[in-house]
């Protein structure tokens, strides 16, 4: 019996990190279901890309408020998760407080996780009034209805709920120390849950030790919660935005890929010696799919744009055509891609390894042509995103599914391009006219 | 105003065995558009002023291709760009300034990986330069006093992270430049890139352009710049819209810069 509270955090523990395991396994399998982009380039550039935006949260102060606060609740995260180290040494050992020998750096580590503790519970607060009361227009859009808002709110509760956890168990084990309880040494300094802890005063030791291994085992059972809850959240960002800030596009925003298979063709047109009617090689490929009009055709890293999405609306509060009442949600793009690329991933899980037709895509199904022909390609969104996403990438990809592959194009780009096509001018007038203007008055 | 302009072509150059300093693209705004072709005449008299030893392809030039490409029409564009290319590569051009960000965006940056390498400026980059360099001055003064606004094109500021030039040639004017609440990195589009330009907007409760031209009014101004032919258009109609054209005039800074320069 001595050992039980040991045995049983070790299963918790192991099952936690098991499951954990299994989500990033399918993650990286639906990843890779995207198209192969060579982006080991510039290495150093992209470590401080992701050291400056990921770490060091460069864009998320571009509106002070919600910058500032996110900042405090990231650094409490981070570093109360230093505690959590202890708390797994403490599970699986049978100590208490195995670090308490740092002695005075010790008391310090423990103080300022309070401190930060208690300032992750006012930020928290702040949040939920900002999308439940203040009802900021950004987190009330129509692609927040139902789940990512009811998402939105459980993360904060957890977040509050295991702070408090954490404070409680600061409190009663101050309580214990004080009463001279034996296992728990004297060691940590309290400078927020000494307040907490006169509510404790005339406890039993009995009492006080039972609500310190609660709030304990709450505390970690709820870690290892919240980490196999990421999956199924927004919150993946806490970890993907590091990869994506890494694999974020060092090129002007302005510069949209070339499509080589394109070029490839346009060579062998423009080739004079080239034979058209010549029958493709035997070994030629088969002709490329142009653009995207489901996930497997995005490239990896827009699906990883997509798993790492936060949906906190900085891009569709910015996008033009979302403000004047347009369909297009720079998110809703994102959110989209997501929803289907799990989709996918289920059915892939459901038939032991193969996608089987399920009738859908990406297009029409997820994504309206109306969206897509609502983009003016301005680049708002990319730039507001805080970690790098690129919605407007997906926005063009499958624009050229329509164009290239479906010929479906509104009739007034059709009649552009054709201009173009024919008078290299995007309007009906003769390229022997060009000049027509140095010679007017 | 003098109307005489000088604009060679690159082909009688090359008869001639002379190589210029610098091509002028025009783009097919600059072309062909009634609006735009204003600003691109203010900006060949600023170059004739200068002295500059420029020449543009004429007949020879041909769409930029942006517009096909943000279509998602990549072969029609690559089609452009190749033969624009063939033609650029075969007199010899090293150096483009055009007074369009969006072809500017396209020949600087989708180019060069198609066999297109050139140094490329936006119009208000070159007439930075030259006024650095000396070869323009201003004695200024029309528009003191003027309040000023400037709209950042997308494919000039964030695309290209090209913010200050045009701001500079503004403050040379010896007017009030006026910040929209939008501006440089969070600049608000006019609405015409992407194709746009070419086509109905979407349902919504607004056009883009009477959203941004809204934003320039909450400034006052006397004069909205633009340094793009299609924010041009774009403003003007939501000028037109907001029945102010009596009173605001919206400007290309390169015709502000000629107008001041008395050309
Ligand atoms: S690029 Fe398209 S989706 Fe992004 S902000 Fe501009 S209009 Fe909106
Ligand atoms: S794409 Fe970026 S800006 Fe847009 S909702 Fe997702 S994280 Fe926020």
């Amino acid at each position: 019996m001595e050992y039980l509270q040991n045995i049983l955090f070790a299963i918790a523990l192991v099952l936690g990190i098991a499951f954990f395991t299994r989500n990033v396994r399918r993650l990286a399998r639906n990843i890779k279901l995207g198209k192969e982009v060579d982006l080991s380039d510039n290495a150093s550039t992209r470590w401080r890309n992701m050291a400056m935006i990921a770490l060091g949260q460069s864009k998320m102060v571009v509106r002070p408020v919600a910058g500032i606060m996110h900042v405090i609740v990231y650094l409490g995260f981070i570093i109360i998760n230093i505690e959590v180290l202890e708390i797994i040494i403490d599970g699986l050992l049978g100590t208490h407080r195995v670090f308490a020998f740092m002695g005075g750096f010790y008391d310090f580590l423990i103080a300022s996780f309070e401190v930060l503790a208690l300032l992750v519970i006012v930020a928290v607060i702040v949040f939920w009034l900002r999308r439940n009361i203040i009802r900021l227009q950004r987190f009330i859009k129509p692609e927040m209805k139902g789940w990512p808002e009811k998402d939105g709110n459980l993360i904060l509760y957890i977040e509050l709920v295991l702070m408090i956890l954490f404070l409680t168990m600061n409190a009663s084990d101050l309580q214990l120390q004080q009463l001279g309880a034996p296992h728990y040494n004297e060691a940590g300094a309290f400078p927020v849950s000494q307040f907490i802890a006169p509510l404790f005063e005339g406890l039993s030791i009995g009492t006080l030790v039972l609500i310190e291994r609660s709030a304990w085992w709450l505390h970690i059972l709820g870690i290892l919660f919240f980490l196999n809850y990421l999956y199924y959240s927004k919150h993946l960002h806490i970890l993907l935005a590091f990869p994506n800030t890494y694999y974020g596009s060092l090129n002007p925003k302005g510069q949209f890929a070339n499509l080589e298979s394109v070029t490839r063709e346009v060579r062998l047109m423009m080739d004079p010696s080239a034979d058209p009617y010549a029958a493709p090689a035997e070994d030629a490929p088969p002709p490329e799919k142009f653009g995207a009009s489901d996930v497997m055709d995005l490239k990896w890293i827009q699906l990883l744009n997509a798993y790492s999405c936060t949906e906190c609306g900085r891009c569709t509060s910015e996008c033009p055509a979302n403000q004047t009442g347009k369909k297009l949600s720079p998110r809703k793009i994102m959110m989209d891609t997501r929803d289907r690329l799990e989709e996918v991933g289920r059915n892939i899980t459901a038939n032991k390894g193969n996608f089987v037709e399920d009738g859908k895509q990406l297009l029409d199904d997820y994504i309206s042509r109306e969206e897509l022909w609502a983009c003016t390609s301005c680049n708002a969104c990319v730039e507001a995103c805080p970690i790098s996403i690129d919605p407007l990438s997906i926005i063009m990809d499958m624009r050229q599914y329509l164009v290239m592959e479906q010929s479906a194009a509104p009739s007034d780009l059709n009649s552009m391009m054709g201009n173009i096509e024919n008078n290299g001018a995007p309007w009906p007038f003769n390229q022997m006219d060009r000049l027509n203007w140095a010679s007017e008055s | 105003m003098s109307n005489e302009i000088n604009v060679p072509t690159m082909a009688s150059l090359f008869a001639e065995g002379k190589e210029p300093e610098v091509l002028f693209w025009v783009g097919c705004a600059g072309s062909f558009d009634d609006r735009a072709k204003k600003i691109t005449k203010a900006f060949v008299r600023l170059l004739n002023k200068a002295g500059i030893n420029f020449a543009v392809l004429g007949t020879e030039e041909s769409c930029s291709g942006d517009p096909a490409k943000r279509v998602g029409n990549e072969f029609l564009f690559q089609m452009q760009a190749v033969t624009n290319i063939e033609i650029l590569n075969g007199y010899g051009v090293k150096k483009i300034v055009t007074a369009c960000p969006h072809c500017f965006n396209t020949i600087k940056n989708e180019y060069p990986e198609l066999g297109g390498n050139y140094e490329v400026l936006h119009h208000t980059q070159f007439l930075k330069q030259l006024f650095e360099e000396g070869r323009l001055s201003l004695e200024g003064g029309s528009f003191k006093g003027k309040r000023i606004t400037y709209h950042d094109p997308c494919y000039l500021g964030r695309a290209n992270d090209v913010y200050e030039a045009p701001r500079e040639l503004i403050r040379k004017l010896d007017a009030e430049l006026v910040e929209m609440k939008n501006c440089k990195k969070r600049g608000l589009c006019c609405g015409a890139g992407g194709a746009q330009m070419f086509k109905e907007p979407e349902k919504g409760d607004k056009d883009v352009n009477i959203e941004r031209t809204e934003q320039a009014l909450e400034t006052r101004p006397d004069i909205i710049a633009a340094a793009c032919p299609f924010c041009n258009t774009m403003m003007t109609d939501g000028i037109k819209n907001k029945e102010k054209e009596a009173s605001i005039a919206v400007m290309d800074i390169t015709e502000l810069l000629a107008r001041a320069a008395d050309l």
